[in-house]
């Protein structure tokens, strides 16, 4: 006799493995953006001293795929006899991914605010960090809104790689769930719409906030 | 009867560069500049494109940094890797720029309170109060709140005087303050600055308004690569050029 599974079973269980792709995603968000925000301000501070290493952190995590720094994070520290929980793995692959494409993304937006900017800031006896936070840093935010939102939406959607280390996010407990379901198609449409449900409103966010700042401007 | 010697004596320097010498790479720009300027004197720097003119000016508040020769405004000799001295040192010397440069995110009002609540700790009320004046002084008293981008560029340029003039700075730098303005509108910008020169403000600019430079400067600057080429009171210098090249630099202006 087979278990009888109802939709809401489905459903309920979806969910709750949907709350660990918004934890982790939130991880990935927070950790990526405290990071990538300290390598940003490093390279605009003193670009002769950290230029290059800016440029090959970058350079390496944008041109290697999520899926390996996944396997290096869990496997190779593993390696070095460091046991870890998937939940570190995970966290520590995302936010150095993130971290990567969100410090590459600002550095462009602040490098598009004029250099007079920054020389109407100094000669007002501003501190480089006065020029950043009041100066550039606001006008840059503009700017910067849509292409972060952007990719925040493909790592939601990233996190899903999360699977290949055993993490149960939202992928992982579809493919579970449609093997003891035997049903596939109901399932995975579930798992695309609660995607959809979680990555949507974030879209919509970036719309308002990009037409409210320009309000302000105008 | 002082002579000009004693007049430009070290302890009556505002302003005293002394072989200045900057180049970019291989190439030198200012081949060992001296120039001492008196407490609310009028200094006119003119010259062809490239002849260092710009960059000597920008030496002189630290946007640009020299390798050799000293630098000293207000007795604050400037260090570029001393951050306090730097802040110190820009608080004495306000700067204009071709492009205005306001910052595009704030409006006029704040654009002109930003620094002095930062940088002097003014509180908020003594900074609108200043900014109020200031913006009366410029001619702009109902502008407080606008944006820049809903100023004309002569309007804008007035709000940059302002906002340098809220740092109650010993000296003020002005590169081509006018070069961006359609020529109806230079007559404006030029007017604050002459109203500055006569309430006794050191100024130092670059300049092509060789009629403004005549009737408002106590010097001129001539600039030919990467030197003082040659130097004096407005009217001997247009009226009676010593070299070939100011010859042939202010008649290359008449045509």
């Amino acid at each position: 006799m087979m278990p009888q599974f109802s939709y809401w079973d489905i459903l309920r269980n979806l969910i709750y493995a949907g709350e660990l792709t918004v934890m982790l995603s939130l991880i990935a968000f927070i950790g990526g953006g405290i990071v990538g925000m300290v390598l940003l301000l490093a390279r605009v501070w003193r670009p002769q001293v950290f230029g290059s290493v800016f440029n090959i952190y970058v350079q390496l995590f944008q041109g290697t795929p999520l899926l390996m720094q996944l396997f290096l994070s869990y496997f190779g520290l593993r390696l070095f006899g460091i046991e870890v929980s998937v939940w570190v793995s995970a966290g520590l692959a995302l936010t150095l991914y993130t971290s990567a494409f969100l410090a590459e993304i600002w550095r462009g937006c602040v490098a598009s605010i004029p250099k007079g900017q920054w020389e109407a800031g100094a000669s007002l006896a501003l501190s480089f960090g006065e020029q950043m936070r009041y100066v550039v840093a606001p006008q840059a935010m503009r700017i910067a809104i849509p292409p972060t939102v952007g990719f925040l939406v493909q790592v939601i959607k990233g996190t899903a790689l999360a699977s290949v280390i055993g993490f149960a996010e939202l992928t992982r407990a579809g493919n579970m769930i449609a093997n003891v379901t035997y049903q596939p198609f109901t399932v995975f449409a579930t798992v695309g719409l609660l995607y959809f449900c979680l990555c949507y409103p974030i879209s919509l966010t970036a719309r308002y906030l990009e037409r409210k700042t320009n309000a302000v401007r105008r | 009867m002082p002579s000009a010697a004693e007049a430009t004596a070290p302890h009556k320097r505002i302003v005293d560069i002394n072989a200045l010498r900057k180049s970019y790479g291989d190439n030198e720009v200012l081949k060992g500049i001296d120039l001492h300027v008196r407490p609310g004197e009028v200094v006119a720097i003119i010259g062809k494109s490239g002849s260092g003119k710009s960059t000597l000016l920008r030496c002189i508040n630290g946007l640009e940094e020299f390798q050799d020769g000293g630098l000293v405004v207000d007795g604050k000799p400037l260090l570029y890797d001393n951050a306090s001295a730097m802040r110190a040192l820009r608080q004495s010397v306000g700067m204009i720029f071709q492009s205005f440069n306001l910052f595009p995110h704030l409006s006029v009002g704040r654009n002109i309170m930003l620094a002095p609540s930062l940088v002097k700790k003014r509180d908020k009320t003594a900074a609108r109060v200043q900014a109020e004046a200031l913006l009366e002084r410029v001619g702009l008293e109902d502008k407080f709140d606008a944006m820049p981008e809903q100023l004309s560029g002569g309007q804008q340029q007035r709000v940059a005087i302002a906002r340098a003039l809220a740092m109650d700075p010993k000296v003020l730098l002005c590169d081509e303050i006018t070069s961006a303005l359609d020529p109806e509108l230079v007559g404006e910008v030029l007017g604050v600055v002459e109203g500055l020169a006569k309430e006794g403000m050191t100024l130092l600019m670059v300049t092509h308004e060789m009629r403004f430079a005549r009737k408002v400067s106590d010097r001129v600057v001539f600039m030919h690569q990467g030197r003082v080429h040659e130097m004096g009171p407005p009217a001997e210098l247009f009226g009676n050029p010593q070299t070939a090249e100011l010859r042939q630099f202010l008649s290359s202006l008449q045509e």
